[in-house]
């Protein structure tokens, strides 16, 4: 079959493309920012990133919203897959985020900055979704809960958010904004190539460790079929 | 009085008369929420502002509630009677809801010592911060007796409630602290008004999913 | 009332239930026999509603309120007295006259003395005599009873002979046990666990 042996390397081919194409873009065609120099060109790593993490969370949760609705084979797997990489993707936001609020503020670590602090509430709940999943036997029970909690996550994106920024009325009074000057069209379209790659990154990935896991569950059945 | 609210009265009142008997939980929330204010006590500095004991209150109400979700499903966990109350016909959701009314209720009494005793410790509590914690105690216990239900399936029960709750009540902190301390905090008051309704559909609707294969 | 299909259960690595397949007419008598952990008790819980199945199909042609359900644990609050247990699932089965119901199932299973005890100050014995009044407490369609002669007194074991004699041909009945001889007369059909 074409589409089961040729989709996945296509798509690894086509985000490695891309990575490398949005990083030339980054470093050799759009000039550098007047104010912030070099390291305002970690803005086309951090927000695609954070992104393409939000995607990951939101397809995770739509899978588990299937799991519940239909129960189609393979949903939980596919949840959890999701939310993996949306993990990953998120730690490299706080990474990306921190260097930046290094390089612009002089620390490490700005509770001022909304997407960095709701990045890291998001980190410790799906953080505890895997507490969750690798302490319930696998089986249909977990697969709920599982579902269940993934659901919950992307409700609390948005009321997160929301009660991120009313945190920051009180707790600094001063708004932030991380609003530069309106992007130029070189800066725009830089920045769509980025986020495409890192789509498509995520996408290979999830991809990729979906065929294994699924390899491994095949494995596994095997093996118990000749014992 | 329709078939479900009877079926949410009658497990309710369960809840409250299996509490009367064993008096597991409420002498123990209302001893741990005391002890905590004397502890915030010793670890404010002399000097810290009033709105740092403000915070502290809510750090005691937050862990206050967990002590007590831990134990939400205790009478159901040692006999494996949740099987016995899903054999039974009755809505899933009423199960939770009737927890989560006795959760509220249990913490309400908790409460009702605990607020004086900062009065008479820290300092005087404004209408704000009392129907702040009103509104968090609905959003708290509609959350955590559904992730307490969770926890339930798992093998590591009690280290897992609070690694799954806390992520989720963050937004419940921001809310109270805010009416507590804002200026305005009629707003804060909203926002908490806002999750307690998201939350409590959500987990009123995913309820039976947690109990069920 | 039941059919089954190639039913398969597993839990993590382990299999419960292995391809297991037969039909249950209504007003029939399955005995199901095995050793320990044969999957005698899966079986049942497939049937309650209480587990899903991994594998295969499982079709139970009764509502949650037709079916009543005997397992390992008595599946009562131990803080709770016969009587208040008793009641609270009389009205949630919404058992006309309830409290009737009630005492004349107390009376027969000779708890009706014990009624106001804690269900947690009873033996083992009077437990699975209050675990069989739940179970029939709202007269129900379809029962699936695992091992419920269970620490029952000779007394209390006669008082169940009668109970399943009188029902059964009248209403639906999976029973699991390791010792089948007590109800083998009156099994239509059977499942044999290896």
């Amino acid at each position: 079959m074409w589409s089961r042996n040729n989709a996945v390397p296509a798509l690894a081919a086509a985000a490695g493309l891309l990575v490398c194409a949005s990083i030339a873009l980054i470093f050799f065609w759009i000039p550098e920012d007047a104010d912030q120099g070099i390291s305002q060109k970690i803005f086309y790593f951090h927000v695609p990133i954070a992104l393409t993490a939000y995607a990951c969370f939101g397809w995770g949760a739509l899978k588990a919203f299937l799991h519940l609705w239909r129960r189609p084979p393979g949903a939980d797997l596919e949840s959890y897959v999701a939310i993996h990489q949306g993990v990953i993707f998120g730690a490299l936001t706080l990474i990306t985020g921190s260097i930046w609020a290094r390089a612009s503020w002089g620390v490490w670590w700005a509770w001022s900055s909304e997407q960095l602090v709701l990045f890291l509430v998001l980190f410790l709940f799906y953080s505890a979704y895997f507490m969750l999943r690798f302490s319930v036997e696998p089986g249909p029970a977990r697969a709920n809960l599982c579902a269940v909690y993934a659901l919950f996550g992307v409700v609390l994106i948005p009321i997160s958010f929301l009660a991120i920024r009313l945190a920051n009325d009180f707790i600094h009074p001063t708004v932030f904004t991380s609003q530069g000057p309106q992007m130029a069209g070189s800066m725009f379209f830089t920045f769509c190539v980025a986020w495409a790659a890192m789509l498509t990154l995520a996408a290979a990935l999830y991809h990729i460790e979906l065929a294994g896991k699924r390899l491994d569950v095949s494995l596994r059945e095997l093996r118990e079929r000749l014992a | 009085m329709s078939g479900y609210l009877r079926d949410v009265a009658l497990l309710t009142r369960k809840d409250v008369l299996l509490e009367l008997r064993a008096r597991d939980a409420v002498p123990a929330l209302l001893l741990f929420v005391v002890s905590a204010l004397v502890v915030f006590h010793f670890a404010l500095p002399a000097d810290a502002a009033e709105l740092a004991a403000k915070g502290m209150l809510w750090v005691a109400i937050l862990f206050t509630a967990l002590l007590g979700l831990g134990r939400a499903f205790q009478a159901e966990r040692q006999q494996s009677m949740l099987d016995g109350l899903l054999l039974a016909p009755c809505d899933r959701s009423a199960i939770w809801l009737a927890k989560t009314l006795a959760t509220i209720v249990f913490l309400g009494v908790a409460e009702l010592v605990a607020l004086p005793a900062f009065a008479l410790f820290f300092s005087a509590l404004d209408w704000e911060t009392v129907a702040g914690i009103a509104l968090a105690n609905l959003g708290i216990c509609a959350v955590g007796t559904l992730v307490a239900a969770m926890a339930l399936a798992s093998r590591a029960r009690e280290l897992l409630l609070p690694l799954l709750f806390l992520p989720l009540a963050i937004p419940i902190v921001v809310g109270g602290v805010g009416a507590s301390v804002a200026d305005d905090g009629g707003r804060y008051l909203g926002f908490l008004a806002l999750y307690d309704a998201v939350f409590a559909i959500i987990s009123w609707a995913s309820f039976e999913y947690v109990v069920t294969e | 009332m039941i059919s089954a299909r190639r039913l398969g259960k597993r839990f993590g690595r382990k299999r419960a239930l292995d391809r297991v397949s037969f039909d249950l007419a209504k007003d029939g008598f399955l005995l199901v026999t095995g050793a320990n952990g044969s999957g005698k008790t899966t079986l049942l819980r497939l049937c309650a509603g209480l587990a899903a199945a991994t594998s295969g199909e499982l079709e139970v042609r009764a509502r949650r309120e037709e079916i009543g359900y005997v397992g390992h644990e008595p599946l009562v609050y131990r803080e709770l007295t016969a009587l208040e247990n008793l009641t609270l699932f009389a009205r949630l089965y919404r058992v006309p006259a309830g409290e009737a119901r009630v005492g004349m199932l107390l009376e027969r299973f000779g708890l009706w003395e014990e009624r106001g005890s804690r269900a947690g100050d009873f033996s083992r014995g009077m437990l699975q005599r209050l675990a069989l009044c739940r179970a029939l407490l709202h007269d129900p369609e379809l029962l699936l009873l695992d091992e419920p002669y269970n620490a029952l007194d000779a007394r209390g074991a006669e008082v169940l002979d009668r109970e399943l004699k009188d029902l059964a041909g009248a209403r639906t009945f999976v029973v699991a046990t390791h010792d089948p001889d007590r109800v083998s007369a009156l099994a239509t059909a059977r499942l044999a666990f290896a």
